[in-house]
């Protein structure tokens, strides 16, 4: 085979995009991620449009553009607006700040400086965008369109280099050039298991000929994971691009992007980049004019977390009860229909088009020896600055938490960060300065996993966490193997008996026998990692178990079980008012004498901590 | 609450909604999607005209589907479907207090989910990506951020006052 003639000159596509999008003159990008929009962000758009800075207004510009894009990631001080001309962002922006932002910014050049972001550290607003800490440590690359393009405006995403990947690889006509590359790259699977792409690809490629599959892993079932959510919402091109060019690579003509169905933005967006796609010639049939077709569907999940484990995620999309099978036969050999199969995840896909345009060395100068590129985390829980974050592979804890996520919030302190969802496990201060990467967190008994990071503070109670852990498994477990369908459901058993103050110490052993039971008899990735919350929080907060066991003592104080509430005699000046509030008339005392709480009828629902006018009422 | 006994137009509708799919084994979930959006929730008697109408299936086949994704309900749903994340996020920033008020207020014991007016179903969800604005809860796809008691009390008042004034 040799070289492709293209009907397409993308180059030439890119120019004429790249002028329409100077044709908007001064570019106002509104947030308009699924965050934004809970926050208000249609509302705002719709006010620059009606203040007329949709068309041109007299300016120092001659014309305005409101571009409503992807998620910018930094979710919680939305809705954001950045206006590229003095690069500043505005953030927490409400519909009646808009025209404030329209006669001062846009028409005179004077920030507003109420609206701008203020430094947690310092106290003090910051005017550039690169100085917000939140963005000046990140590297993003599978992120960098989201927010900054109309996700559905199919020549914004071509203006920053969108199918020229794809172009490339169907004019050198050489797939296996395209694996050797991405196995080059060094490229990990980004949902979790961290398997090599390119090898993945090799093995897929292997069975070329007949039909087969390539398929997207969209169903981001770990809670406080939303990397892929956001790209399918702020880049789908990117995720386009790079399912076609593995179809091209493994030979395959037909392709399934599988969906959760609480993402619905998602949903719309795919759909319509995809029809966009198809009319200028990047994705259907006889692709910029060469043999290569490719087809893209979505399938929508219907809520059930055990379908991102990836035999369970095919049968789903044949339209059955999404319950995995063993492997082999793996999906390479025998996947969707009984075909062969390539199922990589969103982010892996998305990093894809980037590799091919600028090449493996770009992409491994990134990261650790054995984990290249960039990583995407939801940095979220208890830190001021909560968001989507994207950093090279190897970045450490304490600079994503402390230095990104500008430190825990409150002034707290730093407990744990629970990593990899619910098949992950809890990294404590110890593990601060560990860098990120697949293997480092493996040896620590965590997971990169899908790349969800809550960050919990001394108020957090690690126990409750496993439980709640324990509870999301084991209500999520297929039921197939019986280990993982009664272990799961016996392990949640004696964590509910802890918090409840009912535990005891044989339990603890018992809890870790089921635990390895479970990992050892389960079939997929559910069952065998569903103890890792409980078997690293045993590991790390064994403490804490046991003063739920032995001292009945919840340390955080979270248990509603083992909450003491007690009155400060020192400070009660007898008021009365909390004798009053209290529901089960659990507290008695005279007029300006000290109250007494009667522990045995207390049922610790916390009115007369917050009735006190002297702060005189405690938990512990 | 939609009638039990069903009349011909109902029939039609779900005819159309396996036609608009071919009538595919492979687009069962999607089949089920659009009746259950069609008739708040998957009445038995369709599930197994499906089963019987498309080929390769039995009406146990897809008893099994329906049962199987959290998605679907074979119980009338309310009016209002209220959706309390409980992902890792919302659940370490107090979305259980937020939930156990909605399930006070609406008077559910454990194990049922919907108003005795047939208004409000309340459900839990393990994520839905907007963990940034954690507690978030949703109102049939309103996405509510940062939700206390106190405001979400507001919010079920002021849909309240809308329904009686309606």
């Amino acid at each position: 085979m040799g070289t492709n003639t293209i009907n397409i000159n993308i180059h030439e596509e890119q120019q004429r995009a790249e002028e329409s999008i100077k044709a908007q003159g001064l570019r106002v990008l509104v947030c308009n991620g699924t965050g934004c929009i809970a926050n208000g962000s249609n509302d705002v758009i719709a006010k620059f449009k009606e203040l007329g800075a949709d068309v041109s207004i007299l300016t120092q510009h001659d014309k305005v553009t409101i571009v409503p894009t992807g998620c910018h990631g930094f979710c919680e001080q939305g809705v954001l607006v950045i206006i590229p001309d003095l690069n500043i962002t505005y953030v927490k922006v409400k519909p009646e700040d808009v025209e404030e932002i329209v006669d001062s910014h846009i028409k005179q050049g004077k920030p507003v400086e109420r609206l701008l972001y203020t430094s947690p550290q310092t106290g003090e607003k910051v005017y550039k965008n690169e100085d917000i800490e939140f963005y000046a440590r990140q590297s993003r690359t599978t992120l960098q369109n989201c927010g900054e393009i109309n996700a559905e405006c199919i020549d914004e995403a071509i203006a920053k280099h969108a199918y020229e990947a794809l172009a490339k690889v169907l004019q050198e006509n050489n797939p296996e050039a395209v694996i050797q590359e991405i196995e080059k790259s060094g490229l990990r699977g980004r949902g979790g298991g961290g398997f090599p792409t390119g090898r993945k690809w090799r093995f897929t490629a292997a069975n070329r000929g007949g039909k087969s599959y390539v398929v997207c892993n969209g169903d981001e079932g770990d809670p406080g994971a939303f990397m892929d959510r956001s790209v399918m919402e702020g880049d789908p091109h990117k995720l386009l691009e790079g399912m076609a060019i593995a179809g091209f690579a493994i030979g395959s003509d037909e392709a399934y992007i599988y969906v959760r169905a609480e993402y619905p933005l998602a949903i719309k967006r795919l759909r319509i980049a995809i029809k966009q796609a198809e009319e200028r010639g990047f994705l259907g049939k006889n692709i910029m004019g060469t043999d290569f077709n490719f087809e893209i569907h979505i399938k929508e999940g219907a809520g059930a977390f055990v379908c991102g484990e990836e035999t369970a995620l095919m049968a789903s999309i044949e339209g059955e009860r999404g319950m995995p099978r063993p492997k082999p036969p793996f999906p390479a050999n025998k996947g969707l229909f009984g075909r062969p199969t390539l199922i990589n995840n969103v982010e892996t896909l998305a990093n894809v088009p980037d590799i091919i345009r600028k090449g493996a060395d770009w992409f491994s100068s990134f990261g650790t020896e054995t984990s290249k590129g960039t990583k995407t985390f939801a940095l979220t829980g208890e830190v001021n600055n909560t968001g989507l974050i994207e950093v090279p592979m190897g970045t450490t804890l304490r600079e994503i938490i402390f230095d990104i996520g500008g430190g825990i919030r409150n002034g707290k302190k730093f407990k744990a960060a629970q990593i990899g969802g619910p098949s992950g496990g809890c990294l404590t201060e110890e593990h601060l300065d560990l860098p990120m990467d697949y293997d480092s967190l493996i040896k620590a008994g965590a997971m990169v996993g899908s790349g969800g990071l809550v960050v919990m503070n001394e108020d957090t109670c690690i126990v409750e966490v496993a439980r709640f852990f324990m509870h999301f498994t084991q209500s999520e477990s297929c039921g197939k193997c019986v280990p993982c369908r009664e272990g799961t459901k016996n392990m949640l058993k004696i964590l509910e008996k802890i918090v409840r103050g009912q535990g005891e110490m044989k339990d603890l052993d018992t809890l870790e026998e089921l635990a390895y039971a479970v990992k050892e008899g389960s079939l997929c990735g559910l069952g065998k990692t569903a103890p890792n919350p409980v078997l690293s929080t045993l590991k790390y907060f064994r403490d804490e178990y046991v003063a739920h066991i032995k001292e009945k003592r919840c340390p955080a104080g979270v248990c509603s079980a083992l909450k003491v509430i007690k009155i400060d005699e020192s400070i009660c000046k007898g008021c009365t008012k909390c004798a009053r509030t209290c529901p089960v008339g659990a507290i008695s005392g005279t007029v300006k004498n000290p109250h007494k709480i009667d522990q045995s009828k207390c049922i610790k629902c916390g009115a007369c901590v917050a009735a006190c006018p002297f702060k005189a009422i405690k938990q512990a | 609450m939609p009638a039990l006994t069903r009349d011909h137009s109902d029939w039609v509708k779900v005819d159309s909604i396996i036609d608009s799919f071919e009538a595919k084994k492979s687009n069962l979930i999607a089949i089920l999607q659009k009746v259950q959006e069609e008739f708040r929730y998957l009445p038995e008697d369709i599930l197994t005209y499906i089963g019987t109408k498309i080929e390769g299936l039995s009406p146990a086949t897809v008893y099994g589907v329906a049962t199987f994704y959290a998605q679907f309900s074979l119980e009338p749903k309310g009016k209002y479907i209220i959706k309390c994340c409980d992902g890792t996020a919302c659940h370490v920033r107090g979305s259980m207090p937020v939930y156990t008020s909605l399930k006070q207020r609406f008077g559910l014991e454990d194990g049922t989910f919907t108003s005795k007016d047939g208004l409000f179903t309340l459900e839990t969800v393990s994520c839905l990506g907007a963990c940034g604005l954690a507690p978030v809860v949703v109102i049939n796809d309103k996405v509510y951020p940062q939700m206390t008691t106190d405001a979400m009390k507001i919010i079920i008042d002021t849909i309240l006052d809308e329904e009686h004034s309606a």
